[in-house]
């Protein structure tokens, strides 16, 4: 419903003031209709009254295509009047928006010029540049209120256009078809400019070619081989490693590790080839000793079926060496683990003429050179190898002392020594022997000495530990002096043997001739008697004694087979041989010249061979001949050479025979002295130790016989 | 512990010994380290018996991997060569049997 009151007011305003009108009208119109639905008319106090006539004047509205903001009073100088005329005719155009485009008609010139060009650089790529520059104007609504004359100007120039005005300008640049550069399509201007060139300059490095050798390997079965036995080594050391992972271990081990590699750095290269050189040295041996090598292997003489009865020895090699020269062989001993290594012990008997001792190992491999040397400064006068440990050497010195080497660890020194302190012997000791080990698997050997004490020694860790076990007295000799001391007189023992089956037992030969038969209570079952330990010595037993000699019992063996049977030489020219539970002898043998070794054959029960002074080794084989000895030969060139001691070979049929000169001959027995018990046709060859015993029973047996008779 | 002097002796009395004609030590590509021959013999032994170690060395290992050659004798009309084959090295002897 339109309102009549507001109108009032622009009504009485002119046609300027329409517009505003219709601009509030319909605001206030739409406005309106929501005031007029909701409240009631309500008539302000400076409305105009108007009669109802001129309410219902009518007044009449025309549309027109005049701009409004149009001036309508354009006035220009006319310059040929003078004055300012007014312009009747004003443009009435009003821009609302105006855009330049880029869009060029098809058919228009420029157009069809483009789209040819596009059709000729269709194949090589031509670009053709349509730059457009913007140069035309936004003509706004607001242009009119500016008084610029020149935009005017422009606008009317403009006006026979379409409302869209397009000014462009372009600019083609023509580039070669081939070259297409892809530039700004608006606004794009070429500029070059010129930087300036830096010289150019060569530098070059050169270096040493790399070291180059070639490398060749072939891949064999053995290569590969190698690799994996490395690669196992590895993993076990770096086992071993994990396993011993104490500090304690871990500074020795270090230390050690310094020490190697400090050695290995200071020895030369040469050390590597040692090896290679004892081979070798063996190898150049054998070719001189050739044919003693032959011999030793394959040589049986054949003239022993000739010979009846009796065999010869035959010379195979000798040793000596420089060190020992002077020295005379006091003791021999094979090792049992390899049978070609045997010791052999030097020094002196002469009382007046103490030296030095040495002790030498050598090998029949290499009969010039001894395999190990030790010198000691005492002359040695015994020496045992240990049976399990064939690397301990166990030796009695003139001086009383007893040591033993370690053959493993190559010092020149002894790995244990007796001294005064711990208990050696006052006179030369004359034998020692390996025994079985302890309780608590200590090693253990005895010693037999002129101050008349069997001593055992134990070796606990690092030291030498002395038992006596025995001392020998003198029957009878006990001499009461005046204040009733018993006066025992001592003993002088010069050699023993444990009995083989039955270690407690053992055999003392003494300087005074007589044997005696020692039981001695187990060492390993630690008695303690009521005075104490010291005084076990007492309880060991003197079983037997045997008034053997007239002279200083030089040696006493058991047969190997027959246990009840041993043997005693001394330098009464005699050899004797015993059942130990009979006090006289089986047999005597009177050899001209003091016996100095009687040594039984391992291989025979009724074989054994003795050594004297005048320089000839005498086999005996009881089996064939009882009252002579088979063989009787010298063996050693020059007269006044002493043979002081035999060894039979364990394995080989060969002797070692040492002699007071240093030097050691080592012989081979014939076929004759190893005769094995014939077999009768048909009937089996029975081997065994079984009948080495009852060979030698039977021959026992006759002789006792004999004896019962006589 | 193998020490130095020891060796030099063990060398020392091969060389003496009855018979022998040369002694040289050769390292594993050949070259020769010690010997008690002239120059260019011990060259020729050296560069020679080098390869037929080694030929001999892989036939042994090439029947049994677990075998190794120990030493090898050649025994002509004139004299005998031994060579002794190390990790690293050679020792070869040059003798005269003297039959």
């Amino acid at each position: 419903m339109p309102l009549k009151a507001p109108r009032k007011q622009s009504v009485s305003m002119g046609r300027g003031a329409r517009k505003r009108d219709e601009d509030s009208g319909t605001e206030v119109g739409e406005g309106a209709d929501e005031w007029t639905q909701s409240k009631a008319t309500v008539r302000p106090p400076d409305q105009l009254d108007l009669t109802d006539a001129e309410l219902k004047e009518e007044f009449t509205r025309i549309l027109t295509a005049n701009n409004p903001h149009a001036p309508q009073n354009i006035v220009r100088y006319s310059f040929k009047e003078g004055t300012y005329k007014p312009i009747g005719f004003v443009n009435q155009l009003a821009v609302h928006f105006s855009q330049v485009g880029n869009l060029i008609p098809k058919d228009s010139d420029e157009g069809r010029r483009q789209h040819y060009r596009d059709e000729m650089v269709a194949g090589p790529q031509e670009s053709a540049r349509v730059v457009l520059s913007d140069a035309g104007n936004l003509d706004e609504d607001e242009e009119p209120k500016e008084p610029a004359i020149e935009a005017e100007s422009q606008i009317d120039m403009a006006i026979a256009e379409v409302a869209e005005k397009v000014a462009e300008e372009e600019l083609m640049t023509h580039k070669q078809p081939k070259d297409r550069k892809l530039t700004n399509q608006f606004n794009f201007s070429d500029r070059a400019s010129q930087t300036l060139n830096h010289p150019l300059r060569d530098r070059e490095c050169q270096m040493e070619p790399p070291p180059r050798t070639n490398f060749s390997a072939t891949a064999n079965q053995w290569e590969i081989y190698d690799a994996y036995v490395e690669e196992l080594k590895k993993q076990e050391k770096i086992k071993e490693k994990e396993k011993t992972k104490t500090p304690v271990a871990k500074k020795t081990g270090k230390l050690a590790m310094r020490k190697l590699t400090s050695m290995e750095s200071q020895s030369d290269d040469i050390t590597k080839v040692s090896q290679a050189a004892k081979i070798v040295e063996r190898m150049v041996n054998q070719n001189t000793y050739d044919d003693v090598a032959q011999d030793f292997k394959y040589y049986e003489d054949a003239a022993d079926e000739y010979r009846d009865q009796e065999g010869t020895l035959l010379p195979l090699w000798k040793f000596q060496n420089d060190k020992a020269k002077r020295l005379a062989v006091t003791a021999l001993c094979w090792n049992s683990k390899y049978n070609d290594l045997f010791a052999v012990g030097h020094g002196s008997y002469d009382f007046m003429k103490q030296s030095r001792g040495m002790l030498l190992l050598y090998s029949l491999k290499n009969p010039s050179f001894p395999e190990y040397i030790f010198s000691s400064d005492s002359g040695i006068m015994c020496l045992d190898i240990h049976v399990d440990h064939p690397y301990l050497v166990v030796v009695g010195h003139y001086d009383g002392n007893v040591a033993v080497y370690n053959l493993k660890k190559p010092h020149s020194q002894p790995s244990f020594r007796s001294s005064a302190k711990s208990g050696k012997h006052t006179d030369p000791v004359w034998q020692v022997k390996w025994q079985k080990d302890d309780m608590d698997h200590n090693l253990n050997f005895f010693s037999v000495s002129s101050d008349g004490r069997i001593v055992s020694w134990t070796l606990v860790k690092s030291e030498l530990v002395h038992t006596d076990v025995i001392k020998l007295k003198v029957e009878g000799s006990t001499t009461e002096v005046s204040e009733g001391l018993e006066l025992h007189t001592v003993g002088c023992g010069t050699a023993f043997d444990f009995h083989k089956e039955i270690d407690y037992m053992f055999l003392v030969g003494t300087e005074e001739g007589k044997i005696y038969k020692v039981k001695q209570h187990r060492p390993h079952q630690l008695l303690i008697g009521p005075l104490g330990p010291e005084h076990l010595g007492s309880l060991n037993q003197f079983l037997d004694t045997y008034d053997a000699h007239n002279m200083a019992v030089d040696a006493v063996t058991w047969n190997p087979y027959h246990t009840k049977v041993f043997m005693s030489c001394s330098s009464d020219w005699t050899v004797k041989i015993w059942d130990h539970t009979i006090k006289t002898p089986m047999f005597i043998y009177d050899l001209n010249s003091a016996v100095g070794d009687v040594s039984w054959a391992p291989y025979s029960s009724t074989v054994f061979a003795a050594v004297t002074t005048d320089g000839k080794a005498h086999v005996f084989d009881l089996a064939i001949n009882k009252y002579e000895a088979i063989c009787n030969q010298p063996v050693v060139a020059k007269k006044k050479n002493k043979i002081t001691h035999v060894q039979f070979n364990p394995i080989y049929p060969i002797i070692i025979v040492g002699d007071d000169r240093g030097h050691i001959t080592c012989l081979k027995l014939s076929p004759n002295l190893r005769k094995m018990p014939k077999e009768k046709k048909g009937q089996e060859v029975q081997k065994g130790p079984a009948v080495e015993i009852t060979k030698l029973d039977k021959l026992l047996n006759l002789v006792r016989e004999v004896k019962t008779k006589t | 512990m193998i020490r130095k002097t020891e060796v030099e002796e063990t060398l020392k009395r091969i060389q003496s010994h009855k018979g022998v004609i040369g002694t040289m030590v050769v390292n594993a590509e050949g070259i020769p380290i010690r010997t008690t021959l002239d120059n260019s013999t011990t060259v020729q032994y050296a560069g020679l018996l080098h390869q037929l170690t080694i030929k001999a060395k892989s036939t042994i290992r090439d029947i049994d991997p677990q075998n190794d050659l120990t030493f090898l004798r050649i025994r002509s009309k004139k004299h005998e060569i031994m060579v002794a084959p190390d990790k690293e090295y050679l020792l070869i002897v040059i003798q005269n049997p003297c039959e």
